[in-house]
């Protein structure tokens, strides 16, 4: 018996829309057998991954938790629109995580150096900063895939470790607060350079979810209304066709590279500027790692991304509630996200093929042993 | 159809909590930085709280919950918070990294109980700090590795230059300059809590570099399989780690962390729960040495001895004269230092071969 | 001194070497798996637990490579099969075999492990100098070198290798020629499975006798680089895991010594010398022309 994909004259507008709702409830029931093997109530379980966090919509005493999931969603979305337009002009950057904390960094500048300067344009001048500080990061794998043909997958990975030694190195050292026991960690930002709080009597979700919310929005636009996203496609699809085209695939990678290392660092800065409230050694979590699964979940397209970055952000949330209700241990939330994209990515085949099982003869296995 | 799993489940949630919430007297609930199984830091924490909860007569009196590699960024608040909206009466952040975090949840809910450990700020009333001087312990081992030693060198793994590190670092070498005033310690900086892979190298390359005793200030049990393999001694971190080298443990500073935890959470029990900042020693039972092994009965004896008169309050390991490692004079003959230096500590004392990292 | 020194950089360098030469042979059939972070914490953990309840070390290091290898498969089965993407799939392994690893580890954490012993040939190992390096590791050392020099001589002396490398330059013609394109990638990528699973055994069985959630801790990443960095042969390779385990043994003995420089400077050396060599080996166009595999990354799906 063999799997063949046949290949659909057009791409089938059915299972574009169905393929994720298959995907999500092929992962519900994997995960169900999976925590019945861990001995758990799997209807419980999943409720608590996904329903609790969720009843805030319906009982204000909950609705602390919508604001987490902000909070929790809104870097994951900054990074993953900037990401999609990276993978759908195939440039493989990977070191969003390092851009990130270039951003934090970068950002952080005015109100670690200049703490004293107190005025309604120290948030912009650092939001600003942080996006040019994780575009400059992002721009390095662009020069040398562009300059030297490098495989930008490593050099943006190699360059996170790099961003969060220096990172380290800077507030253990120079930026540290000369007030903190010798801790590292810079001084507390005053309130002039602090994201003020969407709804501060019902949670403490920040601006940085609406900046995230409007990215999308924008490169969505960009991506599907303009010339510019034509070329970001017809590039990543077949890049000679571009050159045809009169596209140039270089200026292209620094494109790609500079508005996800922008976005990437913005998100960087948001998150310094936004919940903790001062640069430390522990802001990498991995954003900008998950957001790569986020991207991918949203199907490279800044509305689904949008989504997709609540569904991680609730796995995130509803493995805690799991964790503290019934025991389910952390490390399921992780085999749980890789299943989820596991399936996310096997049922878009089904988008573009169409999947037959044939009996197959026997001779070709044979055949394939022999090759290899 | 979906709407009857959402009561179905919601239900059999409520029931849970319910009873659980009806039974116990007092719930406790603690965040660990790393998870419970590293053997290490956030093990200890978390065999303190079930010791707690076994000294105050179980789970019926006590509900223990807790939330394990709670990373120390934006997720520290939310899960104290959610900590503390589940009806949690005291709660133990346990890494310094939740300092701002336990705080800024603190003022909001003033009628929970917060303990945050190694932190300094108490911005509310409900909170509290406290922390144990390990540099007793490191005292005690410097002392032992002096005796120890044919080279008259020990290798120090460190994790990150923060006061803590930096003050066992000095401790060490002033309990073995007691012995030995020509008294070397190298020190290797791994950039991490937990990474045995790197931890086994430090510790490969101190031994390459002469030293034959290894000491840790870093979590997992590598060090201990290295010293153990090329037959030298080594001091364990943490927990007893004897199992990972049993002809090679002389012996191991454990957090012990179960009598401040017995103590605070029946305070909240007894309802005379007041905020303190504690610096716990061997005197209070925060810091405790693991049995001495591998020892001549001579070291065992001295080692004893010095242990005993810490916890007896005669000997504070940071008395006077003191030289720091650039010469110039710490501490008169005698004089002994305040706390608020030591917990702020960035230099060495004299024969540190080391520059720390600034 | 010397002699320990170098054993220590061959303990550093081993685990990365095995996991790339498996990449390796992958990424010669035209297939980029970037899950090697995953297959390789699975390896360590299954290395471990078999070992540790069976109390054979050798039966942990063979349900390492098997478990390497079908872990691999689900990879195998989405791409080569169901024609996904590549970079997406292989991260999505990484993150289930990080979270399935943790998981299945949770009750061998906090246990010494046993040790795969090392060789001992009388007289030989007891040489000056030499006798230990040469005649007193542990067995996968030695294996890992053989497989170095097998998989050379696999891919360019034999004519499995010819028709391998064939599927990974230009898969079209290959399927032209009548050659079983999908079925040669799934058998390349599952011995880029075994090999990781055998990779995460030396971790968790030679390297540190233990098991710890995520203790691969970014060497299955450091192996891919490794791949690109050795310009897809084997033999560089080895040159590459062995300098990089020099640097990053050599960083912690300049801390040792007392030299002042900031220890993050130090750890951050090899990332940025990886750098470094991954861009003066790419200036040469006309050399990783002829070394990279020109399908690599790109899906096939036969025209019957």
């Amino acid at each position: 018996m063999r799997i063949e994909l046949v290949r659909r004259p057009q791409h089938s507008a059915l299972f574009s829309a169905l393929s994720p709702f298959i995907a999500l409830g092929l992962t519900l029931i994997a995960g169900a057998i999976m925590f019945s093997l861990l001995g758990k109530n799997p209807l419980e379980a999943l409720y608590y991954y996904f329903i609790d966090p969720l009843t805030g919509i319906w009982d204000p005493s909950n609705r602390w938790q919508l604001h987490e999931l902000a909070i929790k969603a809104a870097p994951l979305i900054l990074i993953a629109v900037g990401l999609s337009v990276c993978y759908l002009s195939n440039n493989w950057n990977i070191g969003a995580e390092g851009q990130f904390i270039a951003g934090a960094i970068a950002g952080s500048f005015i109100p670690v150096v200049f703490p004293g300067f107190h005025s309604w344009i120290v948030l912009p001048l650092m939001l600003i900063l942080g996006m040019a500080g994780g575009a400059a990061y992002g721009a390095i794998p662009a020069f040398f895939k562009v300059r030297f043909n490098t495989n930008e997958i490593l050099t943006s990975l190699m360059l996170v470790y790099v961003a969060q030694l220096f990172n380290d190195w800077l507030v253990r050292g120079i930026w540290r607060n000369p007030e903190g026991m010798s801790f590292p960690g810079t001084i507390r930002f005053s309130e002039y350079a602090i994201l003020p709080q969407v709804w501060p009597d019902a949670g403490r979700a920040h601006w940085g979810f609406v900046l995230a919310l409007i990215a999308a929005v924008v490169v969505w636009f960009m991506l599907s209304k303009t010339l510019k996203g034509f070329e970001v496609k017809v590039l990543g699809q077949s890049p000679r066709a571009g050159r045809f085209a009169g596209f140039s695939s270089g200026r292209m990678v620094f494109f790609a590279f500079l508005l996800s290392g922008a976005l990437a660092g913005l998100a960087g800065i948001s998150e310094v500027a936004g919940p903790i409230e001062h640069l430390n050694e522990k802001i990498s979590i991995g954003y900008g790692f998950t957001a790569i699964i986020v991207a991918f979940l949203g199907r490279l397209n800044p509305l689904g991304i949008v989504a997709a970055g609540i569904i991680l952000a609730l796995t995130y949330l509803g493995g805690e509630s799991a964790q503290i209700a019934i025991g389910v241990s952390d490390k399921a939330v992780r085999a749980f996200q890789g299943m989820l994209l596991f399936f996310v990515l096997a049922c878009d085949t089904l988008i573009h093929y169409r999947i037959r099982i044939v009996g197959a003869p026997a001779a070709k296995a044979g055949e394939a042993a022999q090759n290899a | 159809m979906k709407t009857r799993f959402l009561t179905l489940a919601a239900t059999a949630a409520a029931l849970a909590f319910g009873t659980m919430a009806a039974e116990a007297k007092v719930k406790a609930c603690f965040i660990y930085v790393g998870p419970i199984g590293d053997f290490g830091w956030s093990y200890q924490h978390h065999q303190g709280a079930l010791e707690a909860q076994k000294n105050l007569g179980g789970e019926g009196e006590v509900e223990l919950a807790y939330l394990e590699s709670v990373p120390e960024g934006a997720d520290a608040e939310r899960a104290i918070e959610r900590f503390a909206r589940s009806g949690c009466n005291i709660i133990f952040t346990t890494s310094f990294g939740y300092m701002d975090a336990t705080n800024a949840v603190a003022k909001k809910f003033p009628d929970v109980k917060f303990e945050h450990a190694t932190g300094f700020k108490r911005e509310s009333p409900n909170i509290s700090t406290y922390n144990s001087k390990f540099h007793e312990g490191r005292y005690v081992q410097g002392i032992i590795a002096a005796k120890m030693s044919k080279a008259g060198v020990a290798g120090y793994i460190a994790s990150f230059p923060i006061p803590e590190v930096v003050m066992g670092i000095n401790s060490f070498v002033l309990g073995a300059q007691t012995v030995n005033p020509d008294f070397k310690l190298k020190v290797v900086w791994a950039n991490t809590w937990f990474d045995p892979g790197k931890e086994a190298d430090a510790a490969k390359a101190l031994i390459d570099q002469g030293v034959d005793i290894i000491t840790q200030h870093t979590d997992s049990t590598a060090p201990m399989q290295v010293a153990a393999e090329r037959g030298i001694k080594a001091f364990g971190q943490a927990s007893d780690m004897i199992k990972f080298g049993p002809e090679t443990q002389l012996t191991s500073i454990v957090d012990n962390w179960g009598p401040y935890y017995t103590k605070r959470i029946k305070a909240v029990i007894d309802g005379n729960w007041e905020q303190i900042d504690v610096w716990g020693g061997m005197k209070d039972g925060h810091v405790v040495m693991a049995p001495y092994a591998n020892m001549p009965d001579d070291v065992k004896k001295a080692a004893e001895g010095a242990q005993a008169k810490i916890t007896a309050g005669e000997l504070n390991p940071f008395t006077g004269p003191i030289t720091k490692q650039d010469g110039t004079e710490w501490l008169k003959a005698g004089e002994t230092a305040q706390d608020g230096v030591l917990l702020g500590l960035n230099f060495y004392v004299k024969g540190v071969d080391d520059k720390l990292p600034q | 001194m010397l002699e320990q020194i170098i054993i220590t950089i061959a303990t550093a360098a081993t685990p990365l070497l095995i996991a790339a030469l498996g990449e390796l042979v992958v990424e010669r059939s035209g297939v980029l798996n970037l899950g090697v972070e995953g297959m390789m914490v699975m390896g360590a953990v299954t290395g471990f637990a078999v070992a540790l309840t069976t109390g054979s070390p050798w039966l942990g290091v063979v349900a390492a490579i098997v478990v390497g290898a079908l872990f691999s498969l689900l990879f195998g089965f989405l791409t080569l099969t169901l024609v996904t993407n590549q970079v997406a799939t292989g991260l999505a392994l990484t993150l289930l075999g990080i979270g399935l690893s943790g998981m299945i580890g949770e009750s061998f954490v906090g246990q010494p492990g046993i040790k795969l012993g090392t060789l001992y040939i009388p007289g030989l190992t007891d040489l000056p100098f030499v006798g230990k390096l040469f005649f007193g590791q542990d067995p996968i050392f030695y294996l890992s070198i053989v497989l170095t020099f097998v998989v050379a001589w696999f891919l360019f002396r034999t004519r499995a290798g010819l028709t391998l490398r064939s599927v990974g330059d230009n898969h079209g013609s290959a399927h032209a020629l009548g050659i079983n394109v999908i079925g040669i990638r799934y058998l390349a990528v599952m011995f880029g499975g075994a090999c990781a699973g055998l990779a995460g055994a030396f971790l968790s069985l030679v390297y540190t006798p233990q098991w710890i959630e995520n203790m691969t801790a970014g060497r299955g990443w450091i192996a891919l680089a490794l791949v690109v960095f050795a310009s897809w042969r084997p033999l560089r390779v080895l040159a590459g895991a062995y300098l990089f385990g020099a640097v990053s043994i050599g960083q912690l003995h300049a801390q040792a010594l007392g030299i002042g420089i900031p220890s993050q400077l130090l750890s951050s050396l090899p990332y940025l010398a990886t750098i470094v060599v991954l861009v003066l080996i790419s200036r040469n166009r006309r050399l990783t022309m002829i070394n990279t595999p020109a399908s690599l990354g790109r899906p096939f799906v036969p025209d019957r």
